[in-house]
């Protein structure tokens, strides 16, 4: 029996959600824990979910390289899904960001906190938008 | 710690020949832990009756535990006798909300026209809780509250009393995004309720022919219900809310259905009735 504390309803919820959208989407926990990203979301990290599975804090921000449209890099306080866990506030904006497969890919993410009630954080949801940039390294 | 059906029918009230056999009335479960507490799962009209077994004497706390306010689940409460004692302590729990408070939604049910006494004139010792984050305490048993899958805020619960467990959770679609396949125990809703417990009281309303067109409404078929209590580890798994057109002779064969896919080990599945009696 698994022996992970059991998910806030809303993330589980949230995983149903993504699960069915054509949309990429990402979901943390309320500890910043990577704990789902869907399907369209693998074609922008380089990886599917089943392959990377559930990720710590520490451990996603390192492995997803990011950086602004001029190369600097972009502080996780800066990220939308950082500012969402923050600040517990909605934030977007766009990047660049090199996925698993080490293709690097302009986005912008719009990032928003799950709020089970209105001072009770239960985790962030990101969603991806991909750009057509025209740049041949984009798939 | 012993447990006690009083209503087990869902959504409405059937009264009639054709269920004499499992009951009529809506959700209410009682679970007595020793004299210190009475604890009440639900108040749909199957409190009524326990009401009136309660006596007047009958000093001990009553605490109401609302899985959610849907009015199956909800309208006993204004004919629960030890409401209207003035030495009656009744502690009611449910589902916090983001909108109002539990007593001014409940307040609703106790005014014009739906009824003529307000709320607020209720004589007993009457209070509202919205359920912890965490464990509390009730007597000598310690009580878990989840939100679960059903439209609205609604909630799980488990009871541990003494070493053993009983999980209620009468309106439930776990499986509302499709199957879980591989998906580990830790995103089943509710888990944290059900997971290992000695006895789970879980809907089960529909057959799996009618859970098809029923998508969303927050029930579980016969089907899922038992994946779910094996899932979560459950040691015995008693069937609950039933559907108000289910007569006694088809829920009989849902019964048997469920014994087939329960399959071979442990207690097969068993149906919830009115008077039936939970020991753990």
């Amino acid at each position: 029996m698994e022996q992970r504390r059991p998910k806030h309803l809303v993330l589980i919820l949230a995983r149903e959600f993504a699960s069915t959208l054509a949309t990429p989407m990402l979901i943390s926990d309320a500890d910043g824990n990577l704990v789902f990203f869907n399907e369209p979301a693998g074609g922008v990290l380089g990886r599917s979910f089943d392959e990377v599975g559930e990720l710590p804090a520490s451990r996603w921000a390192e492995l997803f390289e990011t950086e602004e449209l001029d190369g600097t890099p972009v502080p996780l306080a800066r990220m939308p899904a950082g500012i969402a866990l923050m600040e517990a506030r909605p934030a977007h904006h766009r990047f660049v960001i090199k996925g698993l497969d080490a293709v690097r890919r302009v986005i912008s993410v719009t990032a928003f906190p799950l709020l089970a009630h209105t001072d009770d954080l239960v985790g962030v949801v990101a969603i991806f938008w991909r750009e057509n940039t025209g740049d041949p390294q984009q798939t | 710690m012993k447990a006690r059906i009083w209503g087990c029918r869902g959504s409405l009230p059937t009264p009639g020949p054709r269920t004499l056999g499992f009951g009529g009335n809506t959700s209410c479960v009682s679970v007595e832990l020793d004299n210190d507490a009475l604890v009440v799962l639900d108040a749909g009209t199957g409190i009524h009756e326990l009401g009136l077994r309660i006596e007047p004497g009958d000093s001990r706390p009553i605490h109401v535990c609302l899985t959610h306010l849907h009015l199956d689940h909800l309208e006993g409460l204004r004919f629960f006798a030890p409401l209207w004692r003035p030495e009656s302590e009744i502690h009611i729990w449910g589902p916090p909300s983001p909108v109002s408070p539990l007593f001014e939604r409940i307040a609703r049910s106790f005014s014009p026209p739906l009824f003529p006494i307000r709320l607020s004139d209720v004589p007993c010792s009457l209070s509202f809780h919205d359920v912890p984050g965490g464990e509390w305490q009730v007597g000598p048993a310690r009580l878990l509250a989840e939100p679960v899958i059903h439209p609205g805020p609604t909630l799980g619960f488990r009871v541990d009393g003494g070493g053993r467990t009983l999980a209620y959770i009468p309106d439930h679609e776990p499986f509302l995004g499709g199957e879980h396949g591989g998906r580990a125990s830790d995103w089943l809703s509710g888990y944290a309720v059900a997971a290992e417990v000695d006895v789970l009281v879980h809907d089960a309303q529909y057959t799996a022919d009618e859970y098809a067109s029923r998508v969303g409404w927050g029930h579980s078929s016969i089907d899922q219900t038992v994946r779910y209590a094996r899932a979560a580890g459950a040691r015995r798994l008693v069937l609950f809310h039933h559907d108000p057109l289910r007569s006694d002779d088809e829920l009989a064969a849902l019964r048997d259905r469920a014994a087939v896919l329960w399959g071979a080990g442990g207690r097969p599945p068993e149906l919830a009735e009115e008077g039936m009696e939970i020991r753990l």
